[in-house]
């Protein structure tokens, strides 16, 4: 007998999808060091770009992954900005959390 | 520039003298405030002069000139200047009150001499001026208003002017609090003209008065009544006025028996129009309260002993007779009325304060008598004087009293013969007066009477000790007293009945009250038996006190309670210190716990949910990411299963 291998619907990278971004909201609920948070952040983005590109897929429209060329290019400068902001925190306040963002007043 | 536009000036120069002395006054002491103030206030009367000139040489209709000066409020549709207002009325108001005025303020130099508070007393006397002013020359009733208040607070002011004494200031207390009672009234009537008419202006109210309705025409007409009733003394806010009399005698003649006190019959008359729109028991309301009030007050003046509380008494009985007039349609009478009784009241209260002056303050007529030979002046004039108010042809009172009752008699002979006995008490309490002050023996000597009031008896203690003889008031005093006799002597002149050629004050004032007087239809007959009856009503009083007071053929009868004023001063205040106190401490009460409680209950609810909505902005990161989490699931759940996504 030849096991039959499952084939790969887009269910499977829808929810591949909302693991990805549980952890993501878990990971900025529960953890409190900013680079962390950060992290699941972006992991949530991912996940919301991976269901873009599934539907995309599923609908056959273009649409969908022109989005996601978007969210791509707006996560890089995120990125720069968010982690300029958590290196200036953490020199400043080595053991810093996320709460903690206020130090960088003025 | 139009003459006529002068008439701001008129309440300018008293307000000029008033602003002067408030600043110079101390420095320039005695007696040069005195002077000034009577300067600015005789200047005063020049510019009414002036502008009764221009007025005069205008065509009949044209006689009304209303002179801008100002924007003061603009609130929307509400817009309010400050403006004067030059007619017959408001012109004929202001030339006896810068003249009296100026009379009185000449006399208080000599009155207040040696007073530490010389310069003093002429601010508040040039103040009273210019709010009286402002009062009638008002072109709105919020000007008028505003007059009402100032001489309203000079009189408070005026009153307990030497507030040292306790019984003054509280005599001052008092007449401010009755007068809020009538303010309040015409407070209302001008919330009410306003919300029907659209405006205070009295061109345009007295123009709409025939639109408006007449239950509302009635209700501001008798609003403003209840504020007349308070600032001129009728049943049942008089009570204040006999206690005005605390106050220096030159106050007494000036704000409480020829100015301040009439301005309630100003009022009315300035709003004859909306008296005659309203229900024709409106004015009837107004006359029986007149007339009671004068036959009340005459009956307790019979019984008083304090020269100028008989003179205060009076002073509330005339007043009557003028909202009789009034009440009656006879608006021409009740300004003559007015007009006279200016002259021969500020006469006889400063005649009376003469004497007290002449006496080293003694106010007790059992303690004159036979001061003609002492005080000569003072007696003719008092005696002038006298003689008018008891109706005695030819002087002034006689003619305009007569023409009073003449329209009661029209309207409803009751009012008519409650009218006439009036007339009687009147003459026959001032010969009482007369003939205790100026005839007689002399009992300046003796011993104070010991049921005499506080205040007085005090005075009269320091008095008894060191009783010099009574002298005859100085020129200052006397000049006004001969000038005022005159006027008091031919002040009837304005207004003779004879002929239509001699109505002098009718034709003149007919512009303001066309259509709304009275037209009385008596013969001729008639109205000389009225005449001759009112006469002999008088000389009969005049007879009975000269049998009572001079010849002593028999006692006098005057009861305890009608020199108690029939103890409505005292049942006012047990009602108020009794029932009236609990129900006001209910009152406070109420507003401390419910209105009150519900302000704090508010205030706290509002702080309460603040401080519970301030733990959600906790600086935490996580718990807003939280919030929004919850958020999007909420958000989710309710499009999956309301919408069915």
């Amino acid at each position: 007998m030849i096991v039959a291998v499952a084939e790969v619907t887009p269910a499977w990278y829808l929810i591949l999808g909302s693991i990805l971004f549980a952890i993501g909201a878990v990971g900025v609920l529960v953890r409190r060091n900013p680079l962390v948070m950060f992290m699941c952040v972006e992991l949530m983005l991912n996940a919301v770009t991976l269901t873009f590109v599934t539907f995309s897929r599923m609908l056959d429209d273009i649409d969908g992954q022109a989005v996601v060329v978007f969210v791509l290019v707006v996560a890089a400068a995120e990125v720069v900005v968010g982690l300029g902001i958590i290196v200036a925190l953490l020199r400043k306040e080595p053991a810093a959390t996320a709460d903690d963002i206020n130090v960088l007043k003025g | 520039m139009d003459t006529l536009d002068l008439v701001w000036l008129i309440p300018a120069l008293p307000l000029a003298g008033f602003l002067t002395l408030l600043v110079l006054g101390r420095r320039l002491g005695e007696p040069a405030a005195g002077w000034l103030a009577t300067a600015m206030c005789g200047a005063s009367f020049i510019a009414t002069v002036v502008v009764f000139a221009a007025l005069v040489g205008e065509d009949l209709h044209h006689r009304s000139h209303v002179y801008d000066l100002f924007d003061w409020l603009v609130v929307g549709g509400f817009d309010v200047k400050v403006g004067f207002l030059a007619d017959p009325l408001s012109i004929t108001m202001a030339l006896f009150i810068t003249g009296i005025g100026t009379l009185i303020h000449l006399y208080s130099i000599g009155y207040m001499h040696g007073d530490p508070k010389f310069s003093k007393f002429f601010v508040y006397l040039n103040l009273f001026v210019f709010s009286m002013l402002m009062l009638v020359l008002g072109s709105n009733m919020l000007i008028t208003f505003l007059g009402w208040e100032g001489v309203g607070a000079c009189s408070y002011f005026l009153i307990s002017f030497w507030f040292s004494k306790d019984a003054n200031a509280s005599a001052g207390k008092k007449a401010f609090v009755t007068n809020r009672i009538g303010d309040w009234g015409f407070m209302t009537a001008m919330f009410l003209v306003f919300a029907t008419v659209g405006s205070l202006d009295y061109s345009v109210v007295l123009e709409r008065a025939p639109e408006i309705a007449p239950v509302t025409a009635t209700a501001i007409a008798l609003l403003l009544f209840v504020g007349a009733v308070g600032k001129s003394a009728q049943i049942p806010l008089f009570v204040w006025l006999p206690d005005a009399m605390a106050g220096p005698t030159p106050v007494s003649a000036l704000i409480h028996a020829a100015t301040m006190v009439t301005s309630g019959v100003y009022l009315m008359t300035r709003v004859n129009p909306i008296l005659a729109q309203g229900y024709d028991w409106g004015p009837d309301i107004i006359a029986w309260i007149g007339v009671l009030t004068a036959l009340f007050a005459a009956t307790i003046a019979v019984a008083q002993t304090d020269i100028k509380k008989v003179l205060a008494y009076s002073t509330v009985s005339q007043l009557g007779y003028m909202f009789l007039a009034v009440g009656t349609g006879a608006y021409v009478a009740a300004i003559f009325h007015m007009v006279t009784h200016a002259f021969f009241k500020a006469l006889m209260f400063l005649g009376s304060g003469s004497v007290i002056h002449g006496l080293h303050d003694e106010q007790d007529m059992r303690r004159m008598g036979g001061l003609r030979k002492l005080m000569p002046i003072t007696a003719a004039t008092f005696i002038v004087g006298w003689l008018a108010i008891s109706g005695v042809p030819p002087f002034s009172g006689f003619w305009s009293k007569d023409e009073i009752l003449l329209y009661a008699y029209d309207a409803n002979p009751a009012l008519w013969f409650v009218g006439l006995v009036t007339a009687l008490l009147t003459a026959f309490y001032m010969s009482r007066q007369v003939f205790l002050v100026f005839f007689g023996d002399e009992r300046w000597r003796d011993a104070p009477v010991s049921e005499t009031s506080e205040a007085e008896a005090s005075a009269a203690v320091v008095a008894a000790h060191a009783h010099p003889e009574p002298h005859e008031s100085p020129w200052l005093m006397t000049l006004p007293l001969v000038v005022l006799a005159g006027l008091a002597l031919v002040g009837g002149g304005l207004n003779l009945p004879f002929t239509s050629d001699l109505h002098f004050l009718e034709r003149w004032l007919e512009p303001v009250i066309e259509g709304n007087e009275r037209v009385i239809d008596v013969a001729t007959g008639t109205k000389v038996g009225l005449a001759v009856l009112a006469t002999l009503a008088g000389l009969f009083g005049i007879v009975l006190a000269a049998g009572i007071y001079l010849q002593k053929r028999r006692d006098p009868i005057e009861p305890q309670i009608l020199a108690d004023g029939w103890r409505v001063d005292s049942s006012i205040a047990a009602f108020v210190g009794g029932p009236g106190q609990t129900g006001f401490e209910g009152v406070a009460t109420f507003d401390r716990t419910v209105v009150d409680g519900a302000v704090n209950g508010v205030a706290g609810a509002i702080s309460g949910g603040g401080k519970g909505l301030r733990l959600l902005q906790s600086g935490f990161v996580r718990s807003y990411a939280l919030g929004v989490a919850v958020g999007v699931v909420a958000v989710l759940a309710y499009f999956l299963t309301r919408t069915g996504i």
